[in-house]
């Protein structure tokens, strides 16, 4: 007999005024209990419209099956066929959006809390399982993958599964990409990230570290090296400035750098040595995922005023909802229909407060969003020790700058078939950002997925 | 992991490292930097490829001691590895078509600029070297810059050596009595290249300048190492380190490198602190 509960299970978590002060993850995950109840929500739907809202495509009822029957480490096998990165996925993918948007029993309710069961199982498996992955058996295939984020993950995942012998190439010291450098901490613990990444090097997928890509190798080389394929999963991590005057002040930083120094450097614990500003008072100028993330980060460095400054309304930030939900009950203070003119500074070159001006609403534009406009003479000075600019990132140009003959917009985003993820360049795949410009992590790995399979497609035409 | 197979001593404050990097060595060009990391809790430094030797697959740097992480890296001996090694990154210089140039370096800024002069050498120019020291105790290189270029002037701030002055100074009776420059390279502490450039443009001679801003990452993702050129903001990390120092903003950036002096002097006294305790024990 299903569960026939209206609303999701609910997840604990720490409470606003406790985890504003810590790194700590916010959301604590289900225990076996919850998780079990949650799983009998799950009508095993024949037709199962979840599936077709997943990208990577995970067999959601029958992984659900399992978790109803306690069967938790059968549930991570089936989720591991369609996913590397269960615990990640369960974490940060926008599941109202996707898998969940499509359950039945959001109908009538509240859908089944699939993002939350699958971060259960994965979670339920790095704790419990201790039975070592198999490595698949090799078919004597080389494929080398470029950037070490989800796209690249998910792309050497599938391909190691089908038995190619897969070299991932990073340019930073640690694999992970965004998962590492962008994603907080309390959103995405770091430890879990490099668990799922050790898994794939248990599979036999190997990341070499420090190998920037462009610089040391080119793309003719890894193909002189006997590689069959390639793959290019680079993202998107150039950062948008905004071009006002004050950029260039002390207390002023990209969204990018903030995060790296944080996430990354780890510069919020005093053991290690990359230094940070902690900002007495922050204005993070933007309104997506990563203003929140560089948000909620500034409040947990000891900030007593963060304000978000975001020229549209709430109805138009292109963040999550719950992490918008989340940023206000930790004290996050929002700014809206406000857009910066100039970053002000004193004698010394360090940011003393940020310029803006209020803007309304007018006709909708080529986006379908309405357009703001200035309401004139309406400028005011918020005081702010620190500018955080999250306005976007573009593709990193290093690689179409060193490979000739591969195509790019004008935008800067490789051209990549749609279905097949074919470049311009024969034999060379791309997703993920640096194909689409800044967008999801699971959209990155479906992406990464599709490729993997055009990939093993042409390898094993070409040997045909 | 990247070996260090040779280790020398400068002088007190400067240490030079032979690396073993068979992908940075063979495809570094001068100008160009890599981006280390000594251990697990370290942080990212940039460091300019002072040599390399494509055969060997080594990569030479030189650093100066100035605060935690180099006193950290300076520990590490013959045999010992540092955990990361990055590069080669940025542009390499642009060096090509002139005829007479001035490369100036300022203290550990020859490590940097005497490459440049070999290359320049090598392209055919003539070139005068100009390094500045505070005193004669702490010049370095002078027989390998005496060889890359036809004549070199070695100033120091005291006079210690018997020529006393700054790099301006040597620079500007050089012009004045005739010398023909085309190109005035300058590598060193910010106040000095800004010294050079406000000089040069006086004369309208070309000058190149080796940006060493803050940086993190070294591959463009962060702006970090962020400089107004022309107006422009540019990223010293792909976009340089080299640009036309007549456009550099250097007000802006003699701020930009003063961010974490105060978390610097904190970090560099704790490790000094750390060191003599272990030396006590």
């Amino acid at each position: 007999m299903p569960n026939m509960t209206m609303t999701k299970t609910p997840m604990p978590e720490q409470k606003p005024d406790v985890r504003n002060h810590n790194f700590e993850e916010v959301a604590l995950g289900y225990t076996e209990e919850m998780a079990v109840g949650e799983a009998q929500r799950c009508l095993n739907c024949k037709n199962k419209p979840c599936v077709t809202g997943c990208p990577v495509m995970v067999p959601i009822p029958e992984f659900i099956a399992h978790v109803a029957k306690r069967e938790f480490e059968e549930a991570y096998q089936v989720l591991t066929k369609a996913t590397s990165l269960p615990a990640v996925c369960g974490r940060v993918c926008p599941q109202e959006t996707q898998c969940e948007s499509k359950c039945v029993r959001g109908i009538k309710g509240e859908p089944v809390g699939i993002g939350r069961l699958e971060r259960f199982v994965a979670d339920w498996h790095m704790a419990n399982s201790k039975e070592a992955p198999k490595k698949p058996q090799q078919n004597g295939h080389k494929v080398a993958v470029i950037g070490a984020g989800p796209a690249s993950l998910t792309c050497a995942g599938d391909l190691a599964n089908m038995g190619y012998e897969v070299t991932v190439y990073e340019a930073l010291h640690t694999a992970g990409g965004v998962l590492m450098y962008g994603i907080p901490q309390f959103r995405l613990p770091k430890e879990i990230v490099q668990k799922e990444i050790d898994g794939l090097r248990a599979k036999g997928v190997t990341i070499l570290t420090d190998m920037v890509i462009g610089k040391v190798l080119t793309l003719d080389e890894l193909f002189a090296d006997g590689f069959e394929a390639i793959f290019i999963g680079s993202g998107a991590g150039l950062p948008n400035f905004m071009h006002i005057p004050g950029e260039g002040l002390v207390g002023t930083y990209s969204a990018n750098e903030f995060l790296t120094r944080v996430n990354l450097m780890k510069a919020y614990r005093p053991e290690y040595d990359t230094p940070i500003l902690r900002p007495k008072n922050a204005a993070i100028v933007g309104g997506g995922n990563v203003a929140m993330d560089a948000a909620r980060t500034a409040k947990r460095l000891g900030a007593e005023h963060v304000y978000i400054v975001y020229r549209r309304s709430e109805a138009e930030m292109p963040a999550r909802a719950e992490e918008i939900h989340h940023a206000k009950e930790e004290g996050i203070e929002f700014r809206l229909l406000t857009n910066p003119v100039a970053i002000h500074g004193d004698e010394s070159g360090k940011v003393c407060s940020i310029e803006c001006v209020e803007m309304e609403l007018g006709e909708p534009d080529a986006s379908g969003r309405r357009r703001p406009i200035e309401k004139q003479g309406s400028n005011f000075e918020l005081p702010v020790d620190c500018a955080i600019i999250a306005i976007g990132n573009s593709p990193n140009p290093l690689i179409p700058a060193n490979t000739s003959g591969l195509e790019v917009n004008r935008r800067g985003c490789i051209v990549a078939d749609e279905e097949t993820m074919a470049t311009s360049l024969p034999g060379v795949y791309a997703a993920g950002d640096a194909v689409s410009g800044a967008a999801t992590v699971i959209l990155a790995m479906g992406g990464g997925k599709k490729a993997a399979k055009s990939i093993d497609e042409y390898i094993k035409s070409k040997n045909a | 992991m990247f070996q260090i197979v040779q280790k020398k001593r400068l002088n007190d404050s400067m240490t030079q490292m032979r690396v073993q990097a068979p992908y940075v060595a063979k495809k570094a060009q001068a100008g160009q930097f890599i981006i280390l990391r000594v251990n697990e809790y370290g942080e990212r430094i940039p460091l300019t490829i002072a040599d390399y030797d494509r055969e060997a697959g080594t990569v030479d740097i030189i650093f100066q001691k100035v605060g935690k992480t180099t006193l950290l890296l300076d520990t590490l001996e013959e045999g010992d590895s540092i955990l990361d090694f990055i590069g080669p990154l940025g542009k390499a210089s642009e060096l090509e078509g002139y005829h007479y140039a001035a490369v100036i370096g300022g203290g550990a800024g020859c490590a940097i600029a005497y490459p440049q002069a070999k290359a320049l050498h090598a392209l055919g120019a003539k070139v005068d070297m100009i390094a500045g020291f505070r005193s004669k105790d702490i010049i370095i290189l002078e027989d390998e810059m005496k060889a890359a270029s036809d004549q070199l002037y070695l100033m120091t701030d005291d006079g210690s050596n018997g020529h006393k002055g700054f790099v301006t100074d040597a620079l500007k009776q050089n012009i004045e009595a005739g010398a023909k420059y085309d190109l005035v390279v300058a590598i060193g502490p910010l106040p000095m290249m800004k010294a050079v450039c406000n000089l040069t443009k006086e004369y309208g001679i070309k000058t190149i300048i080796s940006m060493n801003s803050i940086m993190i990452d070294g591959t463009g993702m962060c702006g970090g190492c962020r400089v107004t050129v022309g107006g422009e903001t540019k990223f010293a990390c792909v976009d340089g380190p080299d640009f036309d120092g007549h456009l550099v903003d250097f007000d802006e950036v003699m701020k930009r490198a003063k961010t974490y002096a105060e978390l610097e002097r904190e970090s560099t006294r704790e490790f000094n602190c750390r060191l003599m305790q272990q030396a006590e024990q």
